[in-house]
């Protein structure tokens, strides 16, 4: 399934039981301030570098570049525009957005 | 679809109860949903646990109280409630203190439960 | 594909409404069809006509209702939500309507997909 996050790792804890609950093979969108969480440097890029080897990890461009952070993105993170955000959805079964 | 089809939500509920508006909301869903027939179930992670902390007083916050709306989801054949293990533990919460019969599980199951759904609803 | 769509936040304060809007209009574009959009919680506050944002911002509430009436999606508000923060249909704008949350449970078993946009 496609799992969705739009909160700063440091400001919530979505992103932590997001990675804590989803099975393997599945999907993490991030978007929003969710995005923070794949930039380099970032507290939580270890955990998601680590959550890389369960699952693949997508980030909506649009809002790294609107937080100035496009140029920092993680490797392994594949950027994603909103025509990419549709098709993840219709792609996976069930999409589960961790508010 | 056919009309009649059965499908199964599962309501997730991440959010502590008073301090926003999210747990009586959702309820609110819940129980509307439960008129049709659909196959329902409810996890409650992370601050969503609070929700079904027993013994809620509300009356010094002058808002209405719903838990027992909790209470009365059996009487409309929801009973699937779901509550995360490792939320109750980092709360310093048990099985005990829940206002309603629960199931206790870790995030790991419910992760799976929440893959065989056809609609995940969040609030 | 039919996807429904939930909002459960208002407009300007959070992003929701604009990531909703923006991938609505992407899933349009890729030809899906969008058949609902349910306005929950602090959402329904998307749906007042009386909103009046600077000339030089984005209008939330006439884009949704561009958006609707040039591909047919049904823009629902909820009543119970809508009426504790003061939206009728004496400020209800244009493409919007005010139903049950009936229509929300309804949209998620028509739906092929249903897509949650929050705080």
């Amino acid at each position: 399934m496609l799992h969705i996050v739009n909160k700063s790792p440091l400001d919530r804890n979505s992103l932590d039981t997001c990675l804590a609950t989803a099975q393997p093979g599945g999907a993490l969108l991030l978007i929003e301030d969710g995005v923070y969480a794949a930039t380099s440097g970032n507290a939580a890029a270890g955990k998601l570098t680590q959550a890389m080897g369960q699952m693949k990890v997508y980030a909506l461009k649009a809002d790294l570049e609107a937080r100035g952070m496009a140029d920092r993105v993680l490797e392994g993170v594949n950027l994603v525009d909103y025509g990419d955000f549709v098709d993840l959805v219709a792609e996976h079964a069930t999409c589960q957005s961790w508010l | 679809m056919s009309e009649g089809q059965i499908k199964k939500f599962m309501y997730v509920n991440r959010k502590a109860p008073h301090g926003t508006v999210y747990a009586l909301e959702s309820l609110e869903v819940v129980l509307i949903a439960a008129a049709f027939d659909q196959d329902v179930s409810l996890a409650f992670m992370d601050d969503g646990v609070y929700q079904l902390k027993k013994g809620f007083n509300t009356k010094g916050i002058e808002v209405k109280n719903f838990q027992p709306t909790y209470r009365a989801l059996d009487d409309y054949d929801v009973n699937k409630l779901y509550v995360e293990k490792e939320a109750l533990d980092a709360r310093g919460l048990t099985q005990d203190d829940m206002v309603v019969p629960v199931e206790v599980m870790s995030r790991a199951e419910i992760g799976k439960l929440m893959e065989t759904q056809d609609v995940v609803l969040s609030f | 594909m039919n996807i429904g769509i939930l909002i459960n936040e208002g407009p300007y304060t959070h992003q929701a409404t604009d990531s909703a809007y923006l991938f609505a209009r992407a899933a349009i574009e890729k030809g899906h069809q969008v058949s609902r959009v349910f306005f929950y919680h602090d959402g329904v506050n998307n749906s007042t006509r009386l909103t009046e944002p600077p000339q030089d911002d984005r209008h939330i509430v006439n884009r949704w209702a561009k958006l609707a009436q040039d591909h047919n999606i049904d823009l629902v508000v909820c009543v119970a939500a809508a009426l504790r923060r003061g939206i009728k249909d004496e400020n209800l704008a244009p493409g919007f309507r005010i139903s049950g949350l009936g229509q929300l449970i309804e949209s998620g078993i028509q739906s092929d997909r249903y897509v949650t946009f929050g705080d």
